[in-house]
Parts: structure tokens; sequence; C-alpha cells
């Protein structure tokens, strides 16, 4: 597999949120995404950086644009060093929401992505991976 | 005052999208137009989203307030040009918009507005109190 873009930036507002969702179309255009398969990784990436603003007190992401043989793809890592996710099955689970949201963050950004893998340790941080492929 | 303008129309508030709105912005044009529902005595508003290529769970959840608040408040509120590629993705979101009325666009959203309204009336008309 080569890693054809590899960039990082940080996650710490709103304002950032709305630039994670524009770098994130910029690397799905790249990758060759159709609208659709834009559509949804830029959706999930908005999920999931707002997660990192508002429940892990800010972070980063790395974005990474893939290229395997024939297809290509868009990985994206957030990473936080907040409170973490003491009950990671409950926080999967649809509807649950332990701020003001609707509970679809986590669930829904995972049915956006193809690949999707949440690390959590309590009192030291959360790493979201999350994957589409073209 | 948010900066998306709200535009008034007979008794429609009509409302366009045209950025990529930060969330305190999307909680801003919310609290914006249920005071406008109130000072305009609007009986509908129009939110036209042609221009979002995305709408994530937070914007959803906007949506949806409008649509519910505007219903307390004795309007109507229908969510105009939803793109495609925007509508398969909120439903494998898992976001399912209840409560909010949609067209595919302006004109058949002013329609819908106004069949809406005049349903009410014929029903019995504004209702008192």
């Amino acid at each position: 597999m080569v890693v054809e873009q590899d960039d990082t930036m940080p996650v710490r507002g709103s304002d950032d949120v709305v630039r994670v969702r524009q770098a994130v179309r910029a690397r799905a255009i790249a990758a060759g995404f159709s609208l659709v398969d834009q559509t949804k990784i830029i959706t999930a990436a908005s999920e999931i950086a707002r997660n990192t603003v508002d429940y892990g007190g800010g972070g980063s992401v790395r974005m990474e644009v893939l290229r395997d043989g024939r297809r290509s793809g868009v990985r994206l890592t957030f990473t936080d060093h907040g409170p973490g996710i003491p009950d990671l099955a409950l926080a999967q689970t649809d509807g649950f929401t332990s701020g003001h949201g609707l509970g679809l963050g986590l669930t829904g950004a995972r049915r956006l992505s193809n690949e999707f893998d949440i690390v959590s340790t309590p009192g030291a941080g959360t790493i979201v991976t999350l994957a589409r492929w073209k | 005052m948010s900066e998306i303008p709200v535009l008034k129309i007979r008794d429609i508030l009509l409302v366009s999208i045209q950025i990529d709105m930060h969330d305190r912005l999307a909680l801003q044009l919310q609290d914006d137009l249920t005071t406008r529902i109130v000072r305009d005595r609007a009986r509908g508003v129009m939110i036209d989203i042609s221009a979002l290529d995305i709408v994530d769970s937070f914007i959803g959840r906007m949506l949806n307030n409008i649509a519910a608040m505007s219903r307390v408040l004795d309007a109507v509120t229908v969510v105009v040009g939803m793109r495609p590629a925007v509508a398969i993705t909120l439903v494998e979101l898992g976001l399912t918009l209840t409560g909010v009325r949609t067209a595919l666009n302006v004109d058949k959203g002013l329609a819908l507005i106004d069949a809406l309204v005049d349903g009410e009336e014929g029903a019995g008309g504004r209702r008192a109190g």
C-alpha cells in the first residue's frame, strides 16, 4: 500500500471542524471518490472531529490518501488526550449521548466508513481511525 | 444577527444557507429564526440547503429544532433543495429528520407551505390563544 499524501491538522474548535471537512473533501477528490463517497467520508469526519472538540478537549487529525493496487482510499486518524470513553460499547449504541447531540456521532460515522476502529483509555484519551475506499 | 440573512416574503421567512456553517453559527441561525417568526408573525419558514454539500448530525439537529420551535409558534417549516448525495448519506448516518417537511425546490416548498397553512385554516383557522 502506498501513502500518497499524509498531513496532520489541529482539531481544537468548531472552526477547525469546518476546516477538517474542507481538507477531507480535497483528499477524497484526490483519491478519485464519487460525489456520494465524498459526502459520506466528509460527514463521518465532521462527526468525529466534533467529538474530538466537544468530548476530547481538542486534538488533531492525520489524513492519508492511500493507494493499494487499483483501489484508493482516505484514512483519517483523530487523536485527543481527553478523558477517554469509559464504556465503549455503550458509546457505540445508536441514540446514546453524554452531551447535547442526537447520539449518532460514533455509530453514524461507523456506518459511513468501510473501516472503523476506536481505542480509548480513560484518563489518557481516544484515537478514532476510519477509512473509506473507492 | 447571524451572518446568514433571513428574508421575509409576505408571511414566509426564507433562509438560504450558502456557507459551510460552524456549529455556533447554526445555533445562531436557530435563535434568529425563532425570534423572527414571532416578530414578523410568519406562518412559514423555508430553509434552502441546496448549497450544502453535507448535513451532519449537528445541522440535522438544528433543522429538527427549527421545525419543532416553529410548530410551537404556529408556523410550518419546509427544508428544500437537499442534494441526492446528502440524502443518501443522511439515511446511512441514521438521521431521520422526523417532523421536518421537505420539498425538492423553493417553488415546490412555497406550494407546500401554502397547502399546509391553508389546510390548518380550513380546519379551524389559526389557533386562538
